[in-house]
C-alpha cells in the first residue's frame, strides 16, 4: 500500500507513542487500586508493593496476557469488511487509542472513576460502528464482553464472600485462632499459586506452547499447577515459621497475631492481584498498539498473527514507568484510606478479584479489575466483616459507565475522522 | 487524581473505634460521681465543685464524639450493624453521662447533705451502679473483635457472657436501691421534708444510671442478633 509506504513509520511510531501513553494511564492509575488493598492492610509497604507490581503486572501481561490483547486487537472488529482497506483499521486503532487515552486524562483531573478497559471498548465500538459501518462490529463479542463487566464484580463477590466465611469458620471463630491460621493459611497459598499457573498452562500459554510444540492435556496442566501450587505453599510455610505470635499487641486486640499470620498470606494474594491486573489490562494499550504494528507491516488485515514480543515490552515498561512516576502517590492515598481492611479481609477481597480476573484473562475478555475489586470487597462486606462501606460508590461506578462508553466512542470517532482526513 | 478513585471512596470511617472512645467517656463521667459523693459527704463544697466541672468537660467532650459519630453516619453506609441500632446504641450511651452530670448538679445545687445512716448504703449503692456502666464499657469494647470474626462464633458467646452479668449486676442495683429506698422511708420523719422529694431523686437518679448501662448491653444484644 502506499499510504503504508510513505507514512508506516510515522504511523507506528504514533502508535507506540500513544500506546505507552495508555499503559502509562494504567501504571499510573489502575495499579495503585490493585495493589492499594495490600498497601492499606500494612501487609506491604508503598516500596515492596511497587517491586512486586512492576514484577507480576509483567510476569501477567507476559504470560497470561495474550487472549485478552487478541480480543482487543481482533474480536472487536470484524476483520472481514476491512480486507479492502486495512487503513481504517490503522486509523481506527489510532483514534481509539488517542480517545481513551484523551478521555482518561480528562475524566481523572475531574476526579471520575472510569475503567481504562471501558474506555477502550468503546472507542474501538465507536469508530467501528460510525466510522465503518454497524456491520463491522462483532456485537455478539461486545455482549459477552459488557455482561462480563457486570458479571465479574458479582463473580468476585461470590468467591470473595466465601473465601472470608472459610475464615470465619476455619480461623477467626475457633477455639485458637493463631494456631488454626497457621495451620490452614498454607492451604490458601496452595490455591493461590494453582490457579495462577493453571490458567497461565491452560490459556495464557497456548500461543508459546504451539510455536515450540509442545501441547499438554488438563491433567498435565493441573499437575503442574498443582506442584507449582506446592512450592508456593512450603514457600509460604517457611516465611510462616517467623511469624511468632505477640503478646503484647494480643492484649488489645486478641487477634493481632493471627492478623500477621495473613499479612504473610497477602503478599502471595498481592502477586496474584498483579499478575490478574497484568494479564487483562495491559491489552488495552498493547492490543490496538499491536493490531496497527500488525496491519502496517503486512500491509494487509491478517486474521490471527503472533504478538511481537517488544509490543508487550513496551507496554510492561509502560506500566512501571507510570508506577514510578505517578502510580506510587496514588498508592499511598488510596493505601492510607482503606486502612479498616486488616489482612484477613484484603486477602480474601483480592483473591476473590484475582481469580475471577485471572479467568477473564483466560478466556479473553477484558474486564475492569478496580471494578471486580470493588464487587470483592463488597462480598466481604456481605459476611459482615467490614466495618463501613460506603455503598454511593456503587452508583457512581454505574454512572461511569453510563458516561465512559459513549464519551470514549464520540471521542475516537472525531479523532478517526481526522486520521482519515490527515493522512488520506 | 485519586478523589474520584472508586476504591479510595469504597470505605466510609469505621463507627466502632469512635462508639468506644465515647463510652469511654461516659463511664469517666459515671465514675466521677464517687469522689463527688465522698466530698459532698465530707461538705467539701469546693472540692465537690472541681468535680462537678470534671464530670461537665467531660459530658460536653462526649457529645462532640456523638455528634462526629452522627455526621460520619450518612445513609448510604453498609455496616455489619445496623445503623439504626447503632445510632439508638450511641443515644443511650450518651444519655448515661446526662444522668451522671444530673445527679452531680441536682446535689451541688443544693448542697444535699446525705444522712449519716444512708451514707454507706449510699456509696454501695452507686458503686454498683458504676459497675454496671463499667461491665457495659467493657462488652462495647468487643466490638472491634467482634468486627474481626464478623459477628459469628465465639465472640458472640462471648458478649452475650458479658452482657448476662452485666443484668446480674444490674439486679443487684435493684435490690440495693429497694434497701437503701427503705431505709430512707424510715427516717423520713425526722429529715426535712424537701430533702426527702431530692434524696429519693438522687436514689432514682442513681437506679437509672444502671438501668441505662443495661440498656447499653440490650441494645448491643440487638446489634449482634441480625
Amino acid at each position: 500500500m502506499a499510504l503504508f509506504a510513505e507514512f508506516g513509520q510515522t504511523l507506528i511510531i504514533l502508535a507506540c507513542v500513544l500506546g505507552f501513553f495508555m499503559a502509562w494511564g494504567v501504571g499510573a492509575n489502575d495499579v495503585a487500586n490493585a495493589m492499594g488493598t495490600s498497601v492499606g492492610s500494612r501487609a506491604l509497604t508503598i516500596r515492596q508493593a511497587i517491586g512486586i507490581a512492576m514484577v507480576f503486572e509483567f510476569l501477567g501481561a507476559y504470560l497470561a496476557g495474550g487472549e485478552v490483547t487478541s480480543t482487543i486487537r481482533n474480536d472487536i472488529i470484524d476483520p472481514a469488511l476491512l480486507v479492502d482497506s486495512p487503513e481504517l483499521l490503522v486509523f481506527g486503532m489510532l483514534a481509539s487509542l488517542l480517545a481513551a487515552g484523551t478521555w482518561l486524562l480528562f475524566a481523572s483531573m475531574k476526579g471520575w472513576p472510569v475503567s481504562t478497559t471501558h474506555s477502550i471498548v468503546g472507542a474501538i465500538v465507536g469508530f467501528a460502528a460510525v466510522g465503518i459501518s454497524p456491520a463491522a462490529v462483532n456485537w455478539d463479542k461486545i455482549w459477552t464482553i459488557v455482561a462480563s463487566w457486570v458479571v465479574s464484580p458479582l463473580l468476585a463477590g461470590v468467591i470473595s464472600y466465601f473465601l472470608f466465611r472459610s475464615v470465619q469458620t476455619l480461623i477467626l471463630n475457633s477455639a485458637n485462632p493463631f494456631a488454626n491460621a497457621k495451620r490452614y493459611v498454607p492451604f490458601y497459598m496452595f490455591g493461590v499459586g494453582f490457579l495462577i499457573a493453571m490458567i497461565t498452562l491452560l490459556k495464557g500459554l497456548k500461543h508459546v506452547f504451539k510455536d515450540i510444540g509442545v501441547s499438554m492435556s488438563f491433567a498435565e496442566c493441573a499437575l503442574y499447577s498443582a506442584l507449582f501450587g506446592a512450592v508456593i505453599c512450603l514457600l509460604g510455610t517457611l516465611l510462616l515459621s517467623r511469624v511468632k505470635k505477640d503478646e503484647v499487641a494480643d492484649r488489645f486486640n486478641r487477634f493481632a497475631s493471627v492478623e500477621r499470620v495473613f499479612a504473610v498470606l497477602m503478599i502471595f494474594t498481592a502477586c496474584s492481584m498483579a499478575f490478574a491486573h497484568g494479564s487483562n489490562d495491559v491489552a488495552n494499550a498493547v492490543g490496538p498498539l499491536a493490531a496497527v504494528v500488525n496491519v502496517v507491516k503486512t500491509g494487509a488485515v491478517a486474521g490471527k498473527a503472533s504478538m511481537p514480543p517488544w509490543i508487550l515490552l513496551l507496554g510492561g515498561m509502560g506500566i512501571v514507568v507510570g508506577l514510578a512516576t505517578y502510580g506510587f502517590k496514588v498508592m499511598a492515598t488510596v493505601g492510607k484510606k482503606i486502612t479498616e481492611l486488616t489482612p484477613s479481609r484484603g486477602f480474601a477481597a483480592e483473591l476473590g478479584a484475582a481469580a475471577t480476573v485471572v479467568a477473564a484473562s483466560g478466556i479473553g475478555l477484558p474486564v475492569s479489575t478496580t471494578h471486580t475489586l470493588v464487587g470483592a470487597v463488597l462480598g466481604v462486606g456481605i459476611a459482615r466483616g467490614i466495618a463501613a462501606i460506603n455503598l454511593r460508590v456503587v452508583g457512581t461506578i454505574f454512572m461511569s459507565w453510563l458516561i465512559t462508553l459513549p464519551a470514549g466512542a464520540a471521542l475516537s470517532i472525531v479523532f478517526f475522522i481526522l486520521f482519515k482526513a490527515i493522512f488520506s | 487524581m485519586a478523589i474520584g478513585n472508586p476504591l479510595h471512596n469504597l470505605f466510609g470511617k469505621s463507627p466502632i473505634k469512635p462508639l468506644q472512645e465515647h463510652m469511654t467517656a461516659v463511664v469517666q463521667c459515671a465514675e466521677a460521681l464517687q469522689a463527688f459523693l465522698e466530698a459532698s459527704i465530707a461538705d467539701d463544697w469546693v472540692a465537690a465543685e472541681e468535680v462537678y466541672d470534671r464530670i461537665h468537660a467531660t459530658e460536653r467532650r462526649a457529645d462532640e464524639l456523638k455528634k462526629q459519630l452522627r455526621l460520619h453516619m450518612p445513609n448510604g453506609l453498609f455496616m455489619p450493624v445496623s445503623r439504626s441500632d447503632l445510632l439508638e446504641l450511641l443515644s443511650v450511651q450518651d444519655h448515661i453521662a446526662n444522668q451522671a452530670k444530673d445527679i452531680a448538679g441536682l446535689m451541688l445545687g443544693r448542697q444535699m447533705r446525705i444522712p449519716e445512716i444512708l451514707q454507706d448504703a449510699l456509696k454501695e449503692f452507686l458503686g454498683a451502679s458504676i459497675s454496671a456502666t463499667q461491665q457495659a464499657l467493657k462488652a462495647i469494647n468487643e466490638l472491634d473483635e467482634l468486627l474481626e470474626t464478623g459477628f459469628t462464633g465465639s465472640e458472640v458467646t462471648f458478649v452475650e457472657e458479658l452482657i448476662e452479668q452485666l443484668d446480674e449486676l444490674e439486679n443487684r442495683t435493684d435490690i440495693l436501691e429497694r434497701n437503701i429506698r427503705h431505709q430512707l422511708f424510715q427516717l423520713e420523719a425526722t429529715l426535712a421534708p424537701v430533702d426527702v422529694v431530692f434524696l429519693y431523686q438522687i436514689i432514682d437518679s442513681v437506679g437509672e444510671l444502671a438501668d441505662l448501662a443495661e440498656r447499653v448491653g440490650g441494645r448491643l444484644q440487638l446489634l449482634l442478633a441480625r
